[in-house]
């Protein structure tokens, strides 16, 4: 039996661009269903009660929510190509102790650099972000990629965020190329890879994007 | 492997550190337990986790493992010949996830949001308990599917989502000495029975710290802060 994937989505989101990129990177095909947040689908609201968040995605009837629990259950399910989880338990905790912390840190500094309501709250997420991505930058040392040799989970859920990083550095007032030039080398060895490019929007899309809400919730 | 192999930092009253310890106890795992002072980071606290200097920490070796659910992981991968923590089957694994991930970001800050108002108005405290309640239904329901009739979330025996909910029951038991009835035998009775049996296992048994204990502690802490040990 074939399978059935149906992936509730929002273009801009950088949580549901990992589920894109793993699903790519693995070759599987799926249904791509963008979602209007102000006005959530039935679909979606049946598929995750609890959160009623995008990403959310249906596989053969069953759902599945939070981008990085997809990304483990996308891995597990077809495990057979491109292995995003290393297979030694200890190389599989590294990865998903760094991909819960670009959860906890990265989103939510570089939601406040594009939507600080103050020059001091924007200051002070800017001295965040730019911490955080130093701390990655540092882990990811002489490595090609997070991965190793190819692109693994760690590199799934931070690369997402590249293309929101005109937009922090536009409403910032930061250069990320200066501050962290490794990372930015890294996210463009990653853009090389056809499944990346494919998975994440223009930079220039999304910062016309923020500045669309921005004005919407009076950031001006 | 030797019991000097396995080492945890942590601390008798931290859910988080129970953790690793009660996975460590299902796969027989003996390891050393180095208590953190209070209020002081021990050097090798900030050299194993530099990023958070946190516990829990478990060191395997020279390897230093941070952040208690990948924690939990790690030692089902590692001693896979023991019971297994993480369910066999990929969607139930997801699930069980899914809801130890509920556990952490929304329902436990719930729990520590009553505490820490607990000087605050009528009005504060009666939202938090709101949202305590709400989610302690809904794990009720999530229980109720994913045990199947068993004992536990994870079938016969205790698997990630026990660990992961279990873990709060000491703290959910003080904020109960207050009058507030969390776990229900009308609205939850599932999770009753559930709590009863997961604190009776073997493997828990010994690290559950006693509910008197953990109050004469909130006492102390809460005359300075305000807030359980969110380690």
């Amino acid at each position: 039996m074939a399978d059935e994937i149906t992936l509730l989505d929002f273009w801009p989101s950088p949580f549901g661009m990992r589920v894109r990129l793993a699903l790519t990177l693995k070759g599987i095909d799926y249904i791509y269903k963008e979602e209007n947040l102000q006005q959530k689908s039935d679909l979606l609201l049946k598929s995750n009660p609890i959160h009623k968040k995008i990403p959310t995605m249906i596989h053969n009837g069953n759902p599945i929510s939070e981008s990085l629990i997809m990304v483990q259950y996308i891995d597990e399910t077809w495990p057979k190509s491109s292995s995003l989880l290393p297979s030694d338990p200890y190389g599989r905790s590294q990865s998903r102790f760094w991909a819960d912390y670009v959860d906890k840190k990265v989103y939510d500094c570089g939601r406040r650099t594009c939507f600080a309501k103050s020059p001091e709250e924007g200051d002070a997420a800017v001295k965040e972000l730019l911490e955080c991505l130093k701390v990655v930058e540092c882990e990811l040392g002489e490595k090609l990629y997070f991965g190793g040799e190819n692109l693994g989970y760690v590199d799934v859920a931070l690369v997402p965020f590249y293309s929101w990083f005109y937009a922090y550095e536009s409403f910032g007032g930061l250069s990320i190329r200066d501050e962290c030039p490794k990372i930015v080398a890294w996210a463009k060895r990653c853009l090389e890879n056809e499944s990346v490019a494919k998975s994440l929007p223009d930079q220039q899309k999304i910062y016309e994007f923020v500045v669309t809400m921005r004005k919407k919730f009076g950031v001006e | 492997m030797a019991e000097s192999d396995v080492k945890i930092l942590g601390a008798w009253a931290s859910p988080f550190v129970m953790r690793p310890r009660i996975a460590l106890n299902i796969k027989s795992v003996g390891y050393e337990f180095l208590e953190e002072k209070v209020g002081v980071k021990s050097d090798l606290l900030i050299k194993s986790n530099p990023v958070y200097k946190k516990i829990p920490v478990l060191i395997h070796g020279d390897k230093p493992i941070c952040e208690s659910l990948v924690i939990v992981q790690y030692i089902d991968e590692t001693w896979s010949s023991g019971p297994s923590i993480l369910p066999s089957d990929v969607y139930d694994r997801a699930t069980a996830r899914f809801w130890a991930a509920y556990i952490d970001d929304k329902w436990f800050p719930a729990l520590s949001e009553i505490v820490k108002v607990q000087g605050e108005g009528e009005e504060a405290k009666a939202e938090a308990v709101k949202q305590l309640l709400a989610g302690i239904a809904l794990l009720e329901e999530a229980f109720q599917k994913c045990s199947k009739g068993k004992a536990f979330f994870g079938g016969d025996s205790i698997g990630y989502l026990d660990i992961a909910l279990g873990s709060f029951l000491g703290w959910l038991r003080v904020t109960e000495l207050n009058g507030l009835t969390i776990l229900d035998a009308e609205k939850t009775p599932g999770l009753v029975g559930w709590a009863e049996n997961f604190c009776a296992d073997s493997a828990v048994k010994e690290v559950m710290p006693e509910t008197g204990k953990l109050a004469e502690l909130a006492k102390r802490l809460f005359a300075k802060t305000k807030a359980p040990p969110s380690t």
